[in-house]
């Protein structure tokens, strides 16, 4: 075991040079900035093999990689908040290209008014582009994750692009101690990448024509499928990493579920801080629980179901806004995961942490403690609660 | 200097592509894949050659290609070399491919042109083609920053009070000689061996080439389909499209026109142009851009005798 003190970012970093990425091509935006500092000094520093590519924009980093991925490499980029809504156009494109490339996403809040502070909106703008996507928790599981998706997105089942999101701030810059495996540990893990189809002169192909009417819709299709096999891969993936980190990951994960009446279901960092509060309830007597999704593309609705199936109320977490819509867009994926269910929680929305507000224990327990209430009236008083907004 | 018996028979651009008759991109396809010097990858913008010549499930492209958006080929050619070069550091055994890029003027003069710019900045090792027709006609013939002065296009149109576009073409190799690359230069199909012979040249420079190549659209700039070369010929004749080069810092003129017919020459042959001679003879606008001609032609001359 070897712990470095380390931020989110900077484990982001370090796993994707330990990954042996042949290209990282990336520009900078704060608070995604620290992880494509790092990479170039490995670069300048001759760590690495890896060729950095220090394009101009965003949208020409996510260019760049599809470019490199369709050459056979094994591609790495990270970005945030404007960066990832200028990569837009090209998220699409290196889904529906089928290229895995593995992108770190420091989740920061969308102008206007512009704010650099963490919330998920920029990823969760993206949310149908095709990419898988992971929330991680902390440093730790932000290494963890990093690596893992490497084999994921690159698994010959999949051949999909996977984001792994972490809380700006909050994750990017808190120094944590982390648990680095060793190079060769990881090397043998992902071994090489084995891509099904190349740029290559021997044996040339076309890629990205034009498909009309006649065949655009075979090929959404297949992608469909693809992600279909996400969470098989994923658990295969992730049953080989505990061989060699002793770390379990899978697409969700609980605490207090066995018992809990009240649940708070949450994303990325947040789900630290209602661990915590959930213990400290528990202790009490209270019976509580939260569900934290590690996999929130593609949605774990079999999981989800199971997680909640004893649940009385249910609070889900959302840290971006869907304008206009009923819920959050967790929230939906929840209540639509549920409404086959016969016997199923009550739900009530929680909007909570745009531009980086912070959200306290004590928010938390005010939670819990109006789904308590709801598990006794059987009524959720507010469909919808802002929580830490002045009103 | 290409020599026309030495030039491979192969043909690595298919016939059966759906370009227009008489398109120049067609012409011009085929005369970049002759001119190749080995293992080539291509990467393409959106636009009509993307449209005409990869409609799934068929290709025209007997080499490796790969089409991923309007304004980014430039970018996505750098990933490209650079993974290469990364690959073969890794110990990957593969010998060297070559990157050609090619986008139309819309992908390179307008949408493109950071792209481009942040290619040519960071110095990757790729040939860039602007298949220059002076419009977007893939959409339906709308103007772009290359489109000439008083040209009629769908989003310029000669109405009564404005006679076509009113802005000029952007001075492309002039923003690619700003980089400080090392090759770029402007050709015509009609020259097919200077064309042929500048591909060469810019795949066989060790970092970014530029060339913009004039290719007529007998849709856009509505001539009859069999006169294409004719119009890029007579573009070089009235110097309306001077034909030189931009190496290693000097200028070089390739074609030198001593005799020059008139730009009008050029602008009556052509139905883009035609509200300047119908139903009023535009004195004023054809002289205009007489004069623009002249001018520019002065100054690439001024060029290339530093």
């Amino acid at each position: 075991m070897t712990i470095i003190g380390m931020t989110g970012d900077e484990a982001v970093a370090h796993a994707a040079k330990q990954s042996k990425v042949d290209i990282v091509a990336a520009y900078p935006i704060t608070p995604q900035t620290i992880i494509v500092e790092r990479f170039s000094k490995y670069v300048a520093d001759g760590e690495v093999h890896t060729g950095y590519v220090c394009v101009e924009s965003e949208h020409s980093a996510l260019s760049a990689c599809i470019g490199s991925s369709l050459t056979g490499a094994r591609v790495f980029t990270a970005t945030s908040s404007q960066g990832l809504a200028l990569m837009h156009e090209m998220m699409y494109i290196a889904s529906g290209l089928r290229c895995p490339i593995v992108m770190g996403v420091a989740n920061r809040a969308l102008s206007a008014p512009i704010n650099i502070h963490g919330d998920h909106s920029d990823m969760m703008g993206s949310r149908d582009s095709g990419w898988v996507q992971i929330y991680v928790e902390n440093a730790q599981e932000a290494y963890d994750w990093t690596i893992q998706a490497f084999r994921i997105a690159e698994d010959k089942d999949v051949q999909l692009p996977v984001s792994v999101n972490l809380d700006g701030f909050i994750i990017t810059h808190c120094m944590e101690g982390v648990d680095v495996l060793g190079g060769n540990v990881i090397a043998e893990f992902l071994k090489t990448r084995k891509p099904l189809f190349k740029l290559d002169p021997e044996k040339p192909v076309t890629v990205g024509a034009l498909c009309f009417t006649d065949y655009y819709f075979e090929f959404k299709r297949q992608q469909v499928e693809a992600f279909s096999h996400v969470q098989g891969v994923l658990d295969r993936v992730a049953k080989e990493f505990k061989g060699v980190s002793g770390r379990s990951y899978s697409a969700i994960e609980t605490y207090g579920m066995e018992d809990a009446e009240a649940a708070v279901l949450c994303l990325g960092s947040t789900a630290g801080t209602a661990r915590e509060v959930a213990h400290t309830l528990r202790a009490q007597g209270k019976k509580v629980g939260i569900v934290k999704i590690w996999l929130y593309r593609p949605f774990p609705v079999d999981e989800v179901k199971a997680a909640l199936k004893n649940v009385k109320a249910l609070a889900v977490f959302d840290k971006s806004i869907s304008f206009g819509a009923q819920y959050g867009a967790v929230c939906s994926d929840v209540v639509s995961a549920l409404h086959t269910v016969d016997k199923r929680p009550r739900i009530f929305n929680v909007i909570f942490g745009l531009g980086g507000r912070d959200i306290k224990p004590s928010d938390i327990e005010h939670v819990f403690n109006e789904a308590l209430e709801t598990t006794k009236t059987g009524a959720v008083k507010q469909e919808t609660l802002f929580l830490g907004v002045r009103e | 200097m290409v020599v026309l018996k030495e030039l491979p028979t192969e043909e690595l651009f298919a016939s059966g592509h759906r370009l227009c008759a008489g398109c120049g991109e067609g012409i011009i396809n085929r005369m970049t894949m002759k001119a190749l010097r080995g293992p080539t990858v291509i990467i393409a913008a959106t636009g009509c050659n993307e449209v005409a010549s990869t409609i799934y499930p068929y290709t025209s492209w007997k080499l490796p290609w790969a089409h991923i958006a309007f304004e980014n080929a430039a970018a996505v050619a750098s990933g490209v070399v650079e993974a290469y070069k990364a690959m073969a550091r890794r110990g990957v055994k593969q010998g060297h491919i070559d990157v050609v890029a090619m986008a139309g003027d819309g992908g390179t003069y307008d949408i493109g042109i950071q792209a481009l710019s942040g290619a040519m900045e960071r110095g990757h090792d790729f040939l860039y083609i602007c298949v220059d027709n002076e419009a977007y006609m893939n959409t339906g013939i709308q103007r772009s920053g290359s489109t000439p002065h008083g040209a009629d296009t769908t989003t310029s149109p000669a109405g009564s009070v404005i006679p076509g576009k009113p802005e000029w073409k952007k001075d492309l190799i002039g923003i690619c000689a700003a980089h400080g690359i090392e090759y770029a230069a402007t050709a015509s199909p009609a020259y097919w061996n200077d064309y042929m012979t500048k591909v060469r040249k810019g795949i066989e420079v060790n970092g970014p080439a530029v060339i913009d190549v004039l290719s007529p659209c007998p849709l856009g700039w509505r001539h009859e389909s069999a006169r294409s070369i004719e119009m890029v010929k007579l573009a070089v004749e009235t110097r309306y499209f001077p034909i030189y080069e931009f190496e290693r810092g000097k200028y070089k003129l390739n074609l030198n026109v001593s005799k020059p017919k008139p730009a009008e020459e050029f602008l009556k042959a052509q139905g883009r142009f035609s509200h300047l001679f119908k139903p009023t003879y535009r004195k004023d606008v054809i002289d205009e851009i007489q004069q623009n001609v002249d001018a520019n032609w002065n100054r690439i001359l001024k060029l290339c005798a530093n």
